[in-house]
């Protein structure tokens, strides 16, 4: 089997990690979003992720980014609502940057351009009380790992989901101004919120299913480095 | 003729707004675009973008949305005909909009630009 293909069967299986996650968290996803937004956001993702992998079925011998970007578009026609757009539009745009395969330098473009195509999307910053609040933490740990710290890949998105985590956590306190949580005012406080937990669960997926295909160490409980010794290029 | 094609999250919030502008926007084109693929609440980006092929007689189309995920799925809906179909969305109230859009789009010589501008100008209206 090709490098190109094994990657591919290790995208499917992210892919298939996610649907079950989602069609396992599909109430607690849809408990939260009743709390603070229109209460579809487990049926919207759980009916998406099947689409997908049914988008996807027969491709075991595409390029991995063929695979990503057919995964986008599936979300984009199947989930609505915003997390349609957000998750199917930026996976959709950042799969070209895993056209020369997947690697640590590809991953992180990959990260770095969903994040960038999520912010430009949903007009969204850090403590809106949205995905970005999990994702922005998870990405910037998990360059910095690889560039700074050259930490294993695995054990960079150990950091990173562990950094996500927290991500989710601090969305609790926070008064939502981005999403339909905004119209709430006051009483979108308390609540944690849908979109950071379910991107936190797609990474925590991630992670999972990286562990049987990468060496390093997972540092789940860790905290992260206050900081950096060195910038990572670009940051 | 520009055509306008109201995007909401209820199809039945859509069509009623397109049954009150049309009766001021005479042979205008307007096509209501709603509902997630359940046929519940919400709205998908390919809806969106067939009903942009559908209303388009090559004028130009102009997109008026109402809450968030309908803004973005417009988004999405537009960038996927770029290059074939001159579309714009309008930053404009859901149902003056469409009602004032309407109204300029019924002059045959109105251009994208000039409905635009009278979509988003609803943006000023007063109630009281």
């Amino acid at each position: 089997m090709s490098e190109s293909n094994e990657q591919t069967e290790v995208v499917l299986a992210v892919l298939q990690a996610i649907a079950d996650r989602i069609e396992a968290e599909k109430k607690h996803l849809t408990d939260l979003d009743s709390a603070i937004g229109d209460a579809d956001h487990g049926a919207n993702m759980h009916r998406g992720f099947q689409e997908a992998l049914e988008q996807v079925e027969g491709m075991d011998d595409e390029e991995p980014a063929t695979v990503v970007k057919n995964i986008g578009t599936a979300l984009i026609s199947e989930v609505g609502g915003a997390a349609g757009p957000l998750y199917g539009g930026s996976i959709m745009s950042a799969s070209q940057e895993l056209e020369e395969g997947i690697t640590p330098e590809t991953s992180i473009a990959f990260a770095e351009a969903y994040l960038d195509k999520l912010q430009d999307r949903g007009d969204a910053r850090v403590g809106d009380k949205t995905m970005v609040d999990a994702l922005v933490p998870a990405v910037h740990t998990y360059k910095k790992s690889i560039e700074s710290d050259e930490l294993p890949p695995l054990t960079a998105l150990s950091k990173a989901v562990d950094a996500a985590e927290r991500g989710v956590d601090f969305t609790v306190g926070l008064r939502a101004s981005k999403g339909r949580a905004s119209y709430l005012g006051w009483r979108s406080v308390g609540h944690q919120d849908p979109g950071a937990t379910s991107t936190l669960f797609m990474l925590e997926e991630i992670l999972d299913v990286a562990a049987d295909h990468l060496e390093g160490e997972i540092d789940r409980d860790a905290r992260s480095p206050t900081i950096p010794d060195e910038e990572p290029e670009d940051a | 003729m520009v055509s306008i094609v109201v995007v909401s999250h209820s199809k039945r919030a859509a069509e009623g707004i397109r049954d009150v502008a049309q009766e001021m926007g005479g042979d205008a084109t307007i096509l209501p675009v709603g509902g997630d693929p359940d046929g519940g609440i919400g709205t998908t980006a390919p809806a969106i973008e067939e009903g942009i092929r559908e209303a388009s007689d090559g004028s130009g189309v102009l997109v008026i949305a109402d809450l968030g995920s309908a803004v973005m799925n417009a988004e999405i809906a537009v960038e996927a005909v770029e290059g074939e179909i001159e579309a714009t969305i309008a930053d404009a109230p859901i149902l003056e909009g469409t009602l004032n859009a309407a109204v300029s789009a019924a002059q045959p010589d109105a251009s994208l630009s000039e409905v635009l501008e009278r979509a988003e100008e609803a943006r000023e209206l007063r109630k009281l």
